[in-house]
């Protein structure tokens, strides 16, 4: 078995290389990585030091976009085979269903950790140059800030092959991976910032309101990454929150997410008739 | 001892019969195709044959295994029809992961390249080939292992006539050793008549099965006759032959095989009317339109 999955992460880890996903999804963590870091790097105002600034904002692009990657990767893993007449034959071989979606999402979350790590890892020279050896206090957040943004990657990738299974055409695949991606990262906390005001302190506010952020795989991400760290964004509109909530919360959403959307993935293939 | 037994295998997608109530047996080393129009159920039968479809009544027994178990995976080899492989990995790559998953060493990919000529092609990518040459790639994987079953869904669709020939000298190299061999085509006239039985599939039925000797023996298909006329002799002509139909300036009669020589009586007890004439056998696939049509016919 281990073989078989073996194989298919390296065909599939082989195509992402050609198809550019590699080279595009580290251009783009990098560049907005420099991009933050360099906007980061004029409120030096803080008692932090400037690695653990930069980490702070850096949760804040990594909400948005390690999502968005992850998707893109994925979604074209079940419909565009099905497309291609190449997953009926597939299943044809001594192959199974769950061979086969875990061979993808190793190669995908490859690519997701390569993507981040240039990213994490550029933002990380430009502390050490502007602050020297003091950006070293903030290593332990960033290593924080690259294994949830694996785990948060993980997650939205196995969401990806869901999505790719129900739509069954890549076309439509694309627009259910788009339109997930903007109801979960950006209109759910829309809402919950709606309710929360709407709400004005009462019963919503302090017994659903926590629940709502652990539960969302990228709001467990930026509150525990944020609640973990020393230095508090104060930008952030979670800061609050962030304390009020025992850390094991979000850790344990952030740690139940990849798995709970392979299996919904998993579900979602076994309807697949190719 | 019978490799591929189905019973009774019938198919609904929604009120739709994809497949009604098809029994059928293949042995080691026979070579079986299958044949039909587009939509007469033949994809539909070899997707239950490989368990990616489940029947709806009736069974599917692959050397007694069900179809879609590990043993029958392992045992059977499928070509689908226009298998478009990755357009960035080579042949080589495609083959090598191929391999890797029937549990085969990878090394192997190369002789099977050679094997459907495309020894030179295989370290450039799938997305240069030419349909004839990703039709290979697909008949390679086909050949991995030494498969007891194999499934070809129109493998000689974007194949040249060289080509094909080679493929099915390939085939009654795999029957010799003993592979039970179903493949699809829509035309008969491609079979060449290499296979040892044809089975035709009209309207989600089976409808005729046997040598292709046996299938002309009972469709009993009439011989064409073509007259051309002397000039002026064409109103003459029709009504001498008035069974005939006039197709421009010539007329065209059908003739029952056992009427052969009455008509040629006739026609040389005319000869004042007639300039030219032309006798041709039925072709195979006036014998599929036959066969096929005669079924539509009674559907209708």
């Amino acid at each position: 078995m281990p073989g078989r999955v073996l194989s298919t992460a390296g065909i599939e880890f082989r195509i992402a290389l050609r198809n550019r996903w590699v080279a595009v999804g580290a251009a783009m963590m990098v560049l907005f990585s420099l991009v933050l870091s360099a906007a980061g790097a004029g409120a030096s105002g803080l008692a932090a030091d400037p690695l653990s600034v930069i980490v702070a904002s850096l949760v804040s692009l990594a909400v948005y976009l390690v999502p968005l990657i992850a998707l893109l990767i994925s979604f074209d893993a079940v419909a565009g085979e099905a497309e291609r007449g190449t997953l009926q034959l597939d299943l044809t071989y001594p192959l199974s269903r769950s061979e086969l979606l875990m061979g993808k999402l190793l190669a995908q979350l490859a690519v997701v950790i390569l993507a981040v790590l240039a990213g994490y890892a550029a933002a990380a020279a430009m502390a050490f140059g502007a602050g020297g050896a003091d950006a070293a206090a903030g290593l332990g957040a960033l290593w924080r800030l690259t294994w949830t943004s694996a785990l948060l990657g993980a997650a939205f990738l196995s969401l990806g092959h869901a999505m790719s299974c129900v739509a069954r055409r890549a076309s439509g695949a694309a627009a259910l991976v788009i339109g997930l991606w903007l109801v979960m990262i950006v209109l759910y906390d829309l809402g919950l910032l709606a309710a929360v005001m709407a709400d004005n302190g009462g019963a919503f506010t302090t017994r659903v309101f926590p629940w709502a952020l652990v539960l969302n795989p990228a709001d467990a991400f930026r509150l525990f990454n944020l609640a973990a760290s020393q230095a508090v964004d104060a930008a952030s509109g979670l800061a609050g929150a962030a304390n009020s909530i025992a850390i094991w919360k979000p850790l344990t959403s952030l740690l139940l997410w990849p798995v709970l959307a392979a299996a919904l993935a998993r579900l979602s293939f076994a309807r697949v008739q190719p | 001892m019978t490799i591929l037994a189905l019973t009774d295998l019938t198919k609904r997608f929604g009120k739709q019969t994809a497949l009604d109530a098809v029994s059928l047996d293949i042995s080691p080393g026979e070579r079986v195709a299958l044949l039909g129009h587009n939509g007469a159920g033949k994809s539909t039968m070899m997707k239950l044959i490989l368990g990616l479809l489940t029947p709806d009544g009736g069974t599917v027994q692959i050397a007694g295994h069900p179809p879609g178990s590990a043993v029958a995976r392992s045992l059977t080899a499928y070509l689908p029809e226009n298998a478009a492989f990755h357009p960035s990995l080579t042949g080589r790559e495609m083959l090598r992961h191929y391999l890797r998953l029937r549990g085969q060493d990878p090394r192997g990919a190369d002789a099977l390249l050679e094997k459907v000529g495309l020894g030179d092609a295989g370290g450039r990518r799938i997305g240069g080939y030419s349909k004839g040459m990703r039709q290979r790639v697909g008949l390679a994987q086909a050949l991995i292992g030494t498969p007891r079953l194999m499934v070809l869904d129109e493998p000689t669709t974007g194949l040249d006539p060289i080509s094909r020939r080679d493929f099915y000298a390939l085939l009654d190299e795999l029957a010799e050793r003993g592979a039970a061999i179903l493949l699809s085509s829509h035309a008969l006239s491609e079979l060449e008549a290499r296979t040892d039985r044809i089975v035709v599939l009209a309207q989600s039925r089976m409808v005729a099965q046997g040598t292709l000797a046996d299938l002309r023996r009972a469709a009993t298909l009439p011989l064409t006759v073509h007259l051309a006329a002397r000039a002026g002799q064409g109103a003459a002509l029709a009504q001498a032959f008035p069974e005939a139909q006039a197709e421009g300036d010539r007329l065209i009669l059908a003739c029952p095989q056992e009427d052969k020589l009455t008509v040629l009586e006739r026609i040389a007890a005319r000869r004042d009317l007639i300039a030219d004439f032309d006798l041709s056998s039925p072709t195979l696939d006036d014998l599929y339109a036959q066969i096929s049509g005669r079924e539509n016919g009674r559907a209708a």
